[in-house]
C-alpha cells in the first residue's frame, strides 16, 4: 500500500500537533485559553481517530470519533465555559510559578516517556505504534499540569487533558479500546465533569474563591 | 434470573430515591431495597455453590466462588448499613445538619453506590470493572461532601483529585493490558473478557503485562489505601457521614483489592515469576507499618479508625501478594472478618459520635455509663479489629502470620511490630472514651445497634468455629487465584 506512509505522517503530525497543545496548557495562565486549548486538544484527538478510522477501516472507531468530537470538542468546552461564566472567574489569570522549570521537567517526562514506550511500540501492530510515545508524553504533562496549578478550575482541566492522553494512547497502541467499554469512560468522563461542576459552586459558597490553598487545611495533627 | 435481580434492584433503588428520597418512608425505603438486593446475592451463592461458577449474558457477567463471596458479603454489609442509616440520618436531619434535598441525594446515591460496588464484582470484562471502580468515586464523592462544611468540601476534593488520577493510571494499565490480549484474542469486545483473558494468560507479552500491572496496582492500590497512596483515605473517612465511612471502609476498598487480585492471577500467568506478588507484598507491608505508626497521632476518632482500615488493607494485600493456599486463605477470611467488624466499629462510633456532639476523642468520654450498648460495641469492636482472640480476626492474622513466618521469614517481625503498635494506640483511646468519666447526653432517635452485634457475633462466630461448606468455599477461592 503505497498510500499508508502519507497516512501515518499525518497521524504523525497530529500527534506532534497534540503534544504542542500539551505543551501550550502546560504554560497557560489564563483560565479561558485554558479551555480553548483543551477543545482544540478534543478536535485533534478526533481528527487523528478519524485518520486511523478510515485508514484501517474499523467501524467502531466512527463511532468514537463522534462521541469524542460531541463531547470533548462541543459539550465539555461549552460547559466549563458557561461554569467560568456563572462563576465569574472567565478573567481569572493563574501566578503560575517557573514557567522555565516547568518547561524542563516537561521536556525530561517526554524522553521518559519515550523511553517507556519504545518496548511496547516495538511489539504494536498499528500504524499508528510511533505515537504511542507521545501519548505517554501528553498524559504525563497533564499530570505534571494538575499538580502545578492552585486553582480549582484548572486542575480540572488538567485531569481532562490526561484522559484525553489516555484516550490517544488506547488508539495509537491498539485501535481503540472495545466499543462498550470506551463509552463507559466517556459516560463517566461526563458525569465526572458535571460533578465538578457541582463541587465549583459549593468550593465557592464556602469559601468564595475557587483558589485550592483554602483545601490544604486537613493534616494529621 | 439473580444477577438481574441483584443488579436491577439497587439501580431501581437509586432512581426512586432520587424521587423519594427526602420523605418520611425513605429510609425503610432504601433498606427494603437492600433487602432485595441481599436476597438475590444470597440466591445467587446458593447457585454457585450447587452448580460451579457461571458464565451469564453473552458471557457479560462472570460468577465463581471467589467473586460471590465478595458479592454476598456486599450485599450483606451494605443492608446492615442501610439498616443503621434509618435512626442515623434521622438524628442528623433532627439536629439541621442536613436538608431534605441533601437526604435525597443521599439516599439515592447510597443505592446506586451498591450497584456500581455489585457491578465490578460481577462483570467479566475487565473494561466495565474500571468504568465501575469510576462509577463508585462518582457516586461517593458527593456523599463526602454532605455537610458541606469546609473540611469536609477539602475531603472531597481530595478524595475525587487522587482517586481520579489513580484511576486513570488503572485505565492505561487496562490499556496495556487490552494491548497484550490483542495479539492473542484478537481485536474487539472479548479481548477483555476476564475468562478469556484467564486461559490465554500463558502468552500474553511478558513485557507489557508487567507494565500493565505496575499501572494497575498503583492506580486500584489508590483505591484500596495503599500508602503511599493513602492520602484522601482518612480524610474521606473523617468527613462524610458515618454510615458511608462505614461502607467505604466495609465495600469500596474490599472491591478495589479484588481488581488488583483479579490483575495479579493474570499477570502471574503472563509472567511465570513472582513480580506481582513481590510488589503486592512491598506495597501491603508499607501501608501496615505507616499506618501503625501514624494511628496513635490521631484526634479524630473516625481518622483513627480509617488509619486502622489502611492498616488492615495492607495486610490483605500482603497476604494476596505472598500466594499459597493458607496465605490466600487468611487473605480471604480477612477480608470477611475485617469489613464485618470495621463496619460494625463505624455503626457505634457514629452514634457515639452523635451522642456527644462531637468526634474529637478527648471529648467522648463514659459511653458505659451513658449507654451501655454504643460503649460495649465500641469496646468489643475495637478488640474484636485488635486481633484478640476468640474473634474472627485473631484466626486470620493467626494464620497470616503462620504463612508468612514459612514464606517470608524477613517479614514477620514488621507485621508483628507494627500490630503491637496497633494496638496500644487504639486500645489506649478507646479505654477512656468507653470507661471515662461520662459526659454526654441522650439521642433524639433510638440508636440502631443490632447491625452492630449481629456483625460481631459473625466475627466471633468465625473466629470459633468456622463451618465446614464456608471454609470450603474459601478453599475454591483461594484456589482460584492462588
Amino acid at each position: 500500500m503505497p498510500s499508508l506512509p502519507l497516512w501515518s505522517q499525518l497521524i504523525n503530525l497530529l500527534a506532534a500537533l497534540l503534544l504542542l497543545l500539551a505543551f501550550a496548557m502546560l504554560t497557560q495562565r489564563r483560565v479561558l485559553s485554558l479551555i480553548r486549548l483543551f477543545a482544540a486538544q478534543g478536535f485533534v484527538l478526533a481528527l487523528s481517530t478519524l485518520v486511523v478510522a478510515y485508514t484501517t477501516n474499523q467501524p467502531d472507531l466512527y463511532m468514537s470519533v463522534a462521541v469524542t468530537f460531541g463531547l470533548k470538542v462541543l459539550a465539555l468546552p461549552w460547559f466549563l465555559h458557561w461554569l467560568i461564566r456563572k462563576l465569574n472567574v472567565q478573567w481569572d489569570i493563574e501566578t503560575v510559578i517557573n514557567i522555565p522549570v516547568q518547561m524542563l521537567v516537561g521536556i525530561v517526562l517526554v524522553i521518559f516517556a519515550f523511553n517507556l514506550a519504545a518496548p511496547i511500540s516495538e511489539i504494536a501492530g498499528t500504524i499508528t505504534k510511533s505515537t504511542l510515545g507521545i501519548a505517554i508524553a501528553s498524559i504525563l504533562l497533564s499530570f505534571l499540569m494538575m499538580i502545578a496549578r492552585r486553582k480549582a478550575v484548572s486542575q480540572v482541566i488538567g485531569f481532562l487533558a490526561m484522559e484525553n492522553g489516555l484516550f490517544f494512547a488506547a488508539t495509537s497502541a491498539t485501535y481503540g479500546m472495545p466499543l462498550v467499554v470506551e463509552l463507559g469512560i466517556l459516560f463517566d468522563v461526563l458525569v465526572g465533569t458535571l460533578v465538578f461542576g457541582v463541587f465549583f459552586f459549593q468550593i465557592r459558597e464556602t469559601f468564595e474563591s475557587l483558589d485550592i490553598h483554602h483545601l490544604e487545611k486537613l493534616k494529621d495533627r | 434470573m439473580e444477577i438481574l435481580l441483584l443488579l436491577g434492584a439497587p439501580f431501581a433503588g437509586g432512581i426512586v430515591l432520587a424521587v423519594w428520597g427526602h420523605r418520611r418512608f425513605a429510609p425503610e425505603l432504601n433498606s427494603g431495597m437492600s433487602l432485595l438486593t441481599f436476597l438475590a446475592a444470597c440466591v445467587l451463592t446458593a447457585r454457585i455453590i450447587a452448580d460451579g461458577p457461571i458464565l451469564a449474558w453473552n458471557r457479560a457477567f462472570f460468577v465463581d466462588p471467589f467473586n460471590v463471596f465478595l458479592v454476598a458479603l456486599t450485599a450483606f454489609v451494605a443492608f446492615t448499613t442501610s439498616l443503621f442509616s434509618r435512626p442515623y440520618m434521622r438524628i442528623e436531619a433532627h439536629t439541621g445538619r442536613l436538608s431534605p434535598n441533601r437526604l435525597r441525594l443521599y439516599h439515592s446515591m447510597f443505592q446506586l453506590f451498591t450497584f456500581t460496588m455489585l457491578l465490578a464484582l460481577l462483570t467479566n470484562n475487565v473494561g466495565i470493572l474500571w468504568v465501575a471502580m469510576e462509577a463508585a468515586t462518582l457516586t461517593t464523592v458527593l456523599l463526602v461532601s454532605l455537610y458541606r462544611t469546609p473540611a469536609s468540601l477539602e475531603a472531597a476534593w481530595k478524595y475525587f483529585i487522587l482517586c481520579s488520577v489513580g484511576i486513570a493510571q488503572a485505565l492505561f494499565g487496562t490499556i496495556l493490558l487490552y494491548f497484550a490480549a490483542e495479539k492473542v484474542l484478537g481485536s474487539g469486545g472479548t479481548a477483555l473478557l476476564w475468562t478469556d483473558l484467564n486461559q490465554v494468560k500463558g502468552q500474553l507479552e511478558p513485557t507489557v503485562m508487567s507494565l500493565a500491572f505496575v499501572f494497575l496496582l498503583v492506580g486500584y492500590g489508590t483505591k484500596v489505601g495503599l500508602a503511599p497512596l493513602h492520602n484522601w483515605l482518612p480524610d474521606a473517612h473523617a468527613e462524610g457521614p458515618t454510615p458511608i465511612s462505614a461502607v467505604l471502609s466495609g465495600l469500596l476498598l474490599n472491591v478495589a483489592l479484588y481488581a488488583v487480585v483479579r490483575a495479579k492471577v493474570l499477570v502471574e500467568g503472563a509472567l511465570g515469576n513472582n513480580f506481582a506478588g513481590n510488589l503486592m507484598m512491598g506495597f501491603g507491608l508499607l501501608s501496615v507499618v505507616i499506618a501503625a505508626f501514624l494511628l496513635s497521632r490521631q484526634r479524630d476518632i473516625k481518622r483513627l479508625f480509617a488509619y486502622s482500615s489502611i492498616e488492615h488493607m495492607g495486610l490483605m494485600t500482603f497476604a494476596f501478594g505472598m500466594g499459597g493456599a493458607l496465605a490466600t486463605f487468611a487473605g480471604l477470611l480477612h477480608m470477611t472478618v475485617h469489613s464485618l467488624t470495621k463496619s460494625a466499629i463505624f455503626f457505634a462510633v457514629g452514634h457515639a459520635a452523635q451522642k456527644s456532639g462531637t468526634q474529637v476523642m478527648a471529648d467522648i468520654r463514659g459511653l458505659i455509663e451513658s449507654n451501655p450498648t454504643i460503649g460495649w460495641g465500641l469496646m468489643l469492636g475495637s478488640l474484636a479489629i485488635l486481633g484478640m482472640p476468640p474473634f474472627g480476626v485473631f484466626a486470620s492474622e493467626f494464620m497470616l502470620l503462620t504463612a508468612a513466618m514459612h514464606q517470608e521469614p524477613w517479614a514477620t517481625p514488621f507485621l508483628l511490630a507494627a500490630l503491637g503498635v496497633a494496638f496500644a494506640a487504639i486500645f489506649g483511646k478507646v479505654q477512656p472514651m468507653v470507661f471515662g468519666k461520662a459526659s454526654v447526653e441522650r439521642l433524639p432517635h433510638p440508636p440502631a445497634l443490632i447491625p452492630v452485634f449481629v456483625h460481631l457475633a459473625i466475627v466471633l462466630l468465625l473466629g470459633l468455629y468456622m463451618p465446614p461448606y464456608l471454609a470450603e468455599w474459601y478453599r475454591q477461592a483461594a484456589a482460584l487465584i492462588g
